[in-house]
């Protein structure tokens, strides 16, 4: 029996939603009593047998080049046939854009019931209940798997990243791909920090008035080492690119710490925010309801207020 | 052309969320009801465009639900649906509702399928991939364009920090999401016309659910903001880094 734990990567890593599910993956075995043990399709920098400080004795690996692009079909495959082989009674995947591609494809194959979103490691007291968000964040849903297999797909920024030491067996797996998907390009989006992994997320709203003034955001963005972000109304003026707009029917994110810089606060736009850990808001209307879900807040005009921030923030950490 | 657009009925996005029978009901009385916005915005309307460039194509609609999700279904045949078929049916289990949709879409012989990213309720981003492993197509996630030439669509899909281009021979399922279409809305003919077309409703498949909803829970309310003068701003990125510590 065992916990296996789907690993996506991307150019040679392994992502961060992939070692918090690590994380998650090896303390729901702990809890369990079973292995804890994961999944590697396609190749990383690192040898995947250090992938053992973040809680797993093994590592599955097909270690083929063309599993380092997704096809959605292919993986499900494989990952549904290696959990049947290892006995795995409970799948873990990142519910990141990768994870949302295979893990709904494993619970078909496998008539394994999915908990997507999840928020928590599971109550096993009294069957298998796992918490998870609806409601595009508004509420929570307590969801029980009626199957002897389960599968997971953990939220990124829910769960912390627990590394410590030990090093894991690498299994090769062998695998034939004969993929349906042809992956043609891929193109980076313009921020640094992917939005979905970003701790810290620097957003803008009409508030800021034109694409032209982006500059003072993106300048406390950088020095924050943060991702940006925008509200519905800047993505669908062309302001900013449409995978910026964070909202209910954007990107939900949870980094650590979101700052919202000319943004009212909508319910669409607060139902994408609101699993932030802390939450910044910069309006100069005192009532703008984002106010109302804020930690903190000032009252000012954004054109002087954000400059002041960055300045504190370049100070404080001796940047120029 | 046939393609298969699936819907589902959502609260409004700016809905009171609150739950009854102990927390274990969605309190929907009194919510508006709409079709979910990325199947209605993004997948309905690209089906809508397909078929405008190519007239021999059929749009049609499915969705498990009640006969309260009959308005909804009205309205995405107005905004240009050809026919709707409903599973008489409701249930807040991906696998259940996919295994409903993946029987229509096995007997209908589309050649696309399109869902919406998630539904705005549950976000569980599921059906779709349920549907494709269930019908042994290739699925594409996440698409923010897609494009069409004969059976080959060039989908772009977004991923962790970008997009990526990918190309698929139909038959396929795509879900959709920002950037794949631009919202419509209904015109007077197309919602007299939504009238008179064919919905049709069918009994479930005996399926068992995987999961089901145990309890609900409201998040906790925030504390109240914290206030700093706007001509200190300095002070506020104090706070951050000494007492909330988020760098």
């Amino acid at each position: 029996m065992s916990v296996l734990i789907f690993i996506d990567h991307s150019d040679g890593h392994v992502k961060k939603a992939s070692l918090e599910a690590l994380s998650y993956g090896a303390e729901l075995a702990v809890r369990l009593g079973v292995a804890a043990e994961g999944i590697l399709l396609g190749t990383i920098a690192e040898d995947p047998a250090t992938l053992g400080r973040y809680g797993v004795t093994k590592v599955h690996q097909a270690a083929l080049e063309t599993l380092n692009q997704l096809d959605a079909q292919v993986f499900a495959r494989i990952v549904a046939e290696t959990a049947v082989a290892s006995g795995a009674t409970v799948l873990v995947f990142p519910n990141n854009l990768n994870g949302k591609a295979v893990a709904p494809r494993v619970s078909a194959r496998l008539k394994a019931g999915l908990v997507s979103g999840a928020v928590a490691l599971p109550e096993t007291a009294n069957g298998f209940v796992v918490r998870k968000n609806v409601f595009s964040g508004k509420a929570f849903a307590n969801v029980s798997v009626n199957t002897p297999v389960r599968v997971i797909a953990l939220n990124p920024n829910s769960y912390p990243i627990r590394e410590g030491e030990g090093k894991a067996a690498v299994a090769p797996l062998k695998a034939e791909v004969a993929a349906r998907v042809k992956v043609i390009s891929t193109t980076p989006a313009s921020g640094q920090v992917p939005l979905t992994e970003a701790e810290i997320v620097v957003s803008g709203g009409r508030g800021l008035k034109g694409p032209e003034n982006w500059g003072m955001v993106e300048e406390l963005a950088r020095v924050l080492g943060a991702a940006t972000a925008c509200s519905r109304p800047v993505a669908d003026a062309h302001w900013r690119p449409h995978n910026e707009h964070v909202g209910q029917t954007g990107i939900a994110i949870a980094p650590n710490l979101y700052i919202a810089i000319g943004i009212s606060g909508a319910i669409q736009h607060l139902a994408g925010v609101n699993r932030s850990k802390i939450i910044v808001v910069v309006n100069k209307d005192p009532e703008a309801p984002f106010f109302k879900a804020a930690d903190y807040g000032i009252v000012g005009d954004a054109f002087e207020v954000v400059p002041k921030m960055t300045e504190a923030v370049k100070k404080l950490k001796g940047i120029a | 052309m046939k393609i298969l657009v699936c819907i589902s009925k959502t609260p409004d996005t700016t809905a009171k969320i609150s739950f009854t029978q102990n927390n274990t009901k969605f309190a929907g009385d009194g919510v508006q009801w709409i079709i979910n916005p990325y199947d209605e915005w993004y997948s309905l309307v690209r089906a809508i465009e397909l078929k405008e460039k190519d007239p021999g194509s059929v749009v049609h609609l499915a969705t498990v639900g009640g006969s309260d999700a009959d308005p909804i279904i009205r309205k995405a045949l107005a905004i240009g649906g050809d026919e709707a078929i409903r599973i008489n049916a409701d249930s807040a289990d991906s696998f259940y509702v996919a295994a409903q949709l993946a029987q229509v879409a096995r007997q209908g012989g589309y050649d696309l399928i399109f869902t919406g990213k998630e539904t705005i309720d549950f976000n569980g981003s599921s059906v779709g991939g349920m549907m494709a492993e269930l019908l042994d197509l290739p699925f594409v996630s996440l698409a923010v364009k897609f494009d069409l030439n004969g059976t080959t669509a060039t989908v772009i899909r977004e991923i962790e920090g970008g997009e990526e281009t990918d190309e698929v021979t139909l038959p396929a399922v795509i879900s959709c999401q920002k950037g794949v279409a631009e919202q419509r809305i209904p015109n007077m003919k197309g919602i007299m016309s939504a009238r008179t077309k064919p919905l049709k409703v069918l009994e479930p498949s005996p399926v068992d659910a995987l999961t089901g909803i145990v309890s609900f829970e409201l998040p906790p309310a925030k504390a109240g903001v914290r206030l700093v003068p706007a001509d200190n701003p300095a002070e506020l990125i104090r706070l951050l880094h000494e007492e909330a510590k988020v760098f």
